[in-house]
């Protein structure tokens, strides 16, 4: 890797002194200790990485809480009580199109962190408007399908298997409704304020939620929708 | 907030490629780069949707199987989004974040797997509502 004249048992040493548990895929210069980075010999990680990964915990916490709702739905999901089964409140299409704007606006919002990262607020205003867009769209058809449903009788209160139904597919669409939210805040801050640290962090991590609520749409629709609707 | 305003990002060509990465967050990168990224995402993201509800759709398929290759499907397509929208990589600045997805993906699969098994049980060895309201006449 290196091109020092050193022989090899110095370059070897040289690399273990560096890179004790052998972490990097080479040789690394000695990094200089950097003021107010936390970046250098011992310092710890920049605050970008820390309250990303924070976040990420955060995340991984609220996948366990969605665990449990996944949990109740497939021990209840049998208990109809003479109620209307899975397989009869399933609209395929509107689901479909609910996945669409779904994974759609998670790639707007990937975009939109692209143009973040480049530091050009018009297009991550654009994108994140998209993604505001693209989220309300999937609010409003889980909305128009819960009311559908009510209206036949199939409230949460018909049986057991329909609380489980609402209480999952409910908590995803208010973390949408709640993300939808902080999109808006995020919007609001970044005209005002402009590409400032603590912003750029705030955008890391609403980035990570919408990544993360698309995930757990994925399993949703997946188990919900397309095994229930399955004969 | 720290006291002293730095933008650590100034100084990013002296720092270490080996710095830890959040999750999401990939820097060093042009935005060409995420561009690229983000739409290989999409597309097999995009496949991966339009195969389940295929497969569910379908009559090609043997009954029992559905299932399997919903279920099959949604986490593959759940490690794209991590992959290609969460950046999770395999590299050493990555090694928290996985450490992390790790132990979350043991714990959803304790829920998960527990549950179910227990209640499968506990619901064989309950006996059924009718014979239990005979026993009480």
């Amino acid at each position: 890797m290196s091109d020092t004249p050193f022989p090899a048992s110095t370059e070897a040493l040289r690399r273990l002194r560096e890179d004790p548990h052998r972490l990097g895929h080479g040789g690394h210069p000695v990094r200089r200790a950097q003021p107010g980075t936390g970046q250098g010999d011992t310092g710890p990680a920049s605050k970008r990485v820390i309250v990303g990964y924070g976040f990420w915990i955060f995340l991984l916490s609220d996948f366990v809480l969605f665990a449990c709702f996944f949990a109740t739905y497939a021990v209840l999901h049998g208990a109809t009580a003479g109620g209307p089964t899975a397989a009869q409140i399933v609209d395929p299409t509107r689901v479909a199109i609910e996945t669409t704007a779904l994974l759609l606006s998670s790639f707007t919002c990937g975009l939109s962190f692209a143009a973040t990262n480049a530091k050009n607020k018009l297009w991550t205003q654009v994108f994140l408007a998209m993604t505001g867009a693209l989220g309300l769209v999937f609010v409003l058809l889980e909305l128009q399908e819960f009311i559908g449903l009510a209206q036949q009788g199939a409230t949460p209160q018909r049986s057991a298997f329909l609380s489980a139904f609402y209480a999952l597919v409910g908590c995803h669409g208010l973390h949408v409704t709640v993300g939808g939210l902080w999109l808006a805040t995020m919007m609001a801050q970044l005209q005002v304020k402009g590409f400032r640290r603590e912003i750029m962090h705030r955008l890391v991590c609403f980035n990570l939620f919408w990544h993360a609520l698309d995930i757990i749409w994925v399993a949703l629709f997946s188990v919900v929708y397309l095994m229930g609707a399955a004969p | 907030m720290s006291h002293v305003e730095f933008d650590p990002r100034q100084y990013e060509h002296e720092l270490d490629r080996r710095e830890d990465h959040a999750p999401g967050d990939e820097p060093q990168e042009s935005a060409g780069h995420w561009v690229r990224n983000y739409v290989i995402g999409l597309g097999f993201a995009a496949i991966l949707t339009i195969a389940s509800f295929w497969a569910a759709a379908t009559h090609l398929i043997w009954g029992p199987a559905v299932p399997v290759a919903i279920g099959v499907l949604a986490i593959g397509q759940m490690g794209v989004h991590l992959v290609f929208f969460l950046h999770i990589t395999t590299g050493p600045d990555n090694t928290n974040n996985i450490l992390a997805l790790a132990f979350g993906t043991l714990v959803v699969f304790l829920i998960l797997g527990g549950s179910i098994w227990i209640m499968t049980h506990l619901n064989h060895n309950m006996m059924p509502a009718e014979q239990l309201m005979q026993m009480r006449q």
